[in-house]
């Protein structure tokens, strides 16, 4: 097992930076993923710590060494590719054998380990068949066992999930978790989904744009998002630009919203208020205008199963809540309902706009 | 039940003129080579008893066939680790190794063997004027977009980066991962290019003629000219010989999977 450091690595293809100083020092036994939208330098940070590309400058130090100029086939880590990469031309014992192999060990250990291995990820029966025999999963599944045949010091998977259906993919990461923790492996993680980095990671680092937005637990990164992307990226996330008002308030576009956050910020500072959708309640309107809530109607009601999204907006539609709420409270609220809807004043999170760096933002309701 | 799958009569009817188009002139030529060199009348084994006797055919078409396997041989080791490469490093030189593989359809035999004389001129005896010097080193270039357009179809049919670096992140070097995982797929292409290799220099005879080599199709011209009914049966002898050596390859070809996926349980 391995701790990996990765100092002011730097990328760059022609005019295109690819990572703009990535630092990022990750402990032995941890499992952090790099999350983020296409494009933002994730999957190249991960090429540099196998080794498959070079940094245009910074350095990758795996357990105190410098790695950076020192070959893949050298570097002792395991990868799980996105695409399916087990060898066409061996079956899936052959295939989880193949590092062994080349490590020139003897046949009928190597044979022992591979079949434990398969059995591990749950696939014994399957070790006689030829890839072309396998589901995606169960592919992805013989990837990883040989991924970890060769006892690796470093786990690395790129996005091993984003081929499978919905269902299968739960289930693996689960199991991915379950044996990265049964064998203590430093594992790097990179994926797109929130959902999936946010349930297996010991951390996160959200990364935009070549750089590491914000790392941190999973918890942290949803709860006290550091900056507007983040917010956006991990979640459903309410955005509301907002003025600092009298102290523990915002005023939004003329309507006074209590804000814990806001107490001692300077009067008059543009803030962005982030309210997540849970926090938010909605009740009928009874006729008189609520204070510190927005009174509107449903302007759209969506079933998730579980929850129904709740789009709240005013008469003029310039000032919008969207509320997640239990299926049974919202099977009465239907579009056209006169609602109110409000969140508790020490839910939201404030941003201030004066010295936030402007970072392209995801859609709002990307999951 | 799997219901039976009807063929349609058009489908028979071009099957049938298909099969005709190529079996109507080989079962002439048979017919032909079974008739009497003196009196013309059928039928008679003579013919390819008196080929089968000539201690010239036997020569000839072992020298063409050790030919040959040698440009099938330099061709692969030439061409495999290059498309690979091209594929794996550099795709954009795809196009430009494209078009250099089809210079030799558009240079006439004739031109290639001319200007190869020229250029390999005063290179040592053992090369310039052997059949396995010289000649393979022209067959290798007459081969090149046989054998070429065959990896590439091959090489596109496989996912190279991912098997590559899923060989390297397991330990393995170049030459293990080019041998052991890439090589075994794209057998198939390199089967084919080599069935065309085959054919092309068992009956290529312009270059071996004007290199005055005596090869098996200088032998079968040979004939052509001066044996009215043994050329028939030279022709049907021919063709039997190319397939067979065609099938040996490609039990070759098999017998070198076992390693891989049996050999090693």
């Amino acid at each position: 097992m391995a701790d990996v450091e990765l100092k002011q690595l730097h990328r760059r293809f022609g005019e295109v930076i690819a990572l703009a100083g990535i630092d990022l020092d990750i402990a032995t036994g941890e499992f952090v993923s790099l999350l983020g939208p296409s494009g933002c330098g994730k999957t190249t940070a991960l090429r540099l710590v196998a080794g498959f590309d070079r940094p245009t400058s910074g350095r990758v130090v795996i357990d105190g060494k410098d790695v950076t100029d020192v070959p893949p086939n050298s570097r002792d880590i395991g990868m799980v590719f996105q695409a399916y990469s087990l060898f066409p031309n061996m079956t899936a014992v052959r295939n989880v054998e193949f590092g062994l192999r080349v490590r020139k060990q003897h046949r009928a250990d190597r044979n022992r380990r591979a079949l434990e291995l398969l059995d591990l990820v749950g696939l014994a029966q399957a070790a006689d068949r030829y890839p072309h025999q396998l589901s995606g999963g169960m592919q992805q599944r013989v990837a990883l066992a040989r991924a970890l045949a060769i006892e690796p010091r470093l786990l690395l998977l790129d996005e091993p999930l984003s081929a499978l259906d919905a269902k299968v993919r739960v289930q693996l990461r689960e199991e991915i978790r379950r044996i990265q923790l049964e064998l203590g492996i430093t594992t790097i993680y990179v994926t797109h989904d929130q959902e999936e980095a946010l349930s297996i990671s010991d951390r996160v680092a959200v990364m935009s744009g070549g750089r590491i937005e914000q790392i941190g637990p999973p918890a942290e990164m949803y709860g006290s998002p550091a900056t507007p992307f983040v917010a956006e990226f991990i979640g459903t996330m309410n955005r509301l630009t907002a003025t600092v008002a009298d102290d523990g308030s915002i005023d939004y576009g003329g309507l006074r919203l209590r804000v814990e956050a806001a107490r001692g910020l300077p009067r008059g500072e543009r803030v962005l208020c982030l309210v997540r959708p849970e926090t938010v309640e909605v009740v009928r309107a009874n006729g008189t205008p609520a204070d510190g809530a927005l009174t509107g109607e449903v302007v759209s009601n969506t079933f998730l199963g579980s929850t129904s999204r709740l789009r709240v907006a005013d008469e003029s539609g310039a000032r919008t809540l969207t509320a997640d709420i239990s299926t049974a409270q919202g099977i009465d609220l239907v579009v056209g309902t006169k609602v109110v809807a409000s969140f508790p004043a020490d839910s939201p999170r404030l941003l201030s706009l004066a010295d936030q760096p402007v970072s392209p933002v995801p859609d709002p309701d990307g999951r | 039940m799997t219901p039976r799958r009807r063929i349609a009569p058009s489908a028979v009817v071009w099957l049938f003129l298909g099969a005709a188009y190529f079996l109507i002139p080989l079962a002439a030529t048979l017919l032909f080579s079974l008739r009497d060199d003196q009196t013309a009348k059928c039928c008679t084994y003579a013919n390819y008893s008196y080929i089968l006797h000539d201690p010239d055919f036997w020569s000839t078409i072992r020298l063409s066939f050790v030919v040959a396997l040698e440009t099938i041989a330099i061709t692969v080791v030439l061409l495999v680790p290059t498309v690979y490469w091209v594929h794996l490093k550099v795709p954009r030189l795809r196009p430009l190794i494209g078009f250099l593989a089809l210079v030799p359809f558009v240079v006439a035999p004739i031109i290639l063997v001319v200007g190869l004389l020229d250029v390999y001129r005063g290179t040592p005896e053992w090369f310039y004027a052997q059949p396995y010097g010289f000649l393979a080193v022209v067959y290798v270039v007459l081969a090149f977009p046989f054998m070429y357009f065959s990896l590439d179809t091959g090489f596109r049919s496989i996912d190279v980066h991912t098997l590559t670096e899923a060989s390297q992140s397991l330990g393995a070097g170049w030459p293990t991962t080019l041998w052991r995982v890439i090589l075994p797929n794209i057998k198939a292409a390199a089967l084919a290019g080599s069935f065309l290799t085959l054919a092309i220099v068992m009956g290529e005879f312009t270059i071996a003629s004007l290199s005055q080599f005596n090869t098996f199709s200088v032998y079968v011209q040979y004939i052509n000219q001066n044996k009215t009914y043994p050329a028939g049966a030279i022709t049907m002898l021919a063709f039997g010989i190319t397939w067979a050596a065609m099938l040996a390859l490609l039990a070759v070809g098999r017998g070198q999977q076992a390693p891989i996926t049996e050999g090693e349980k």
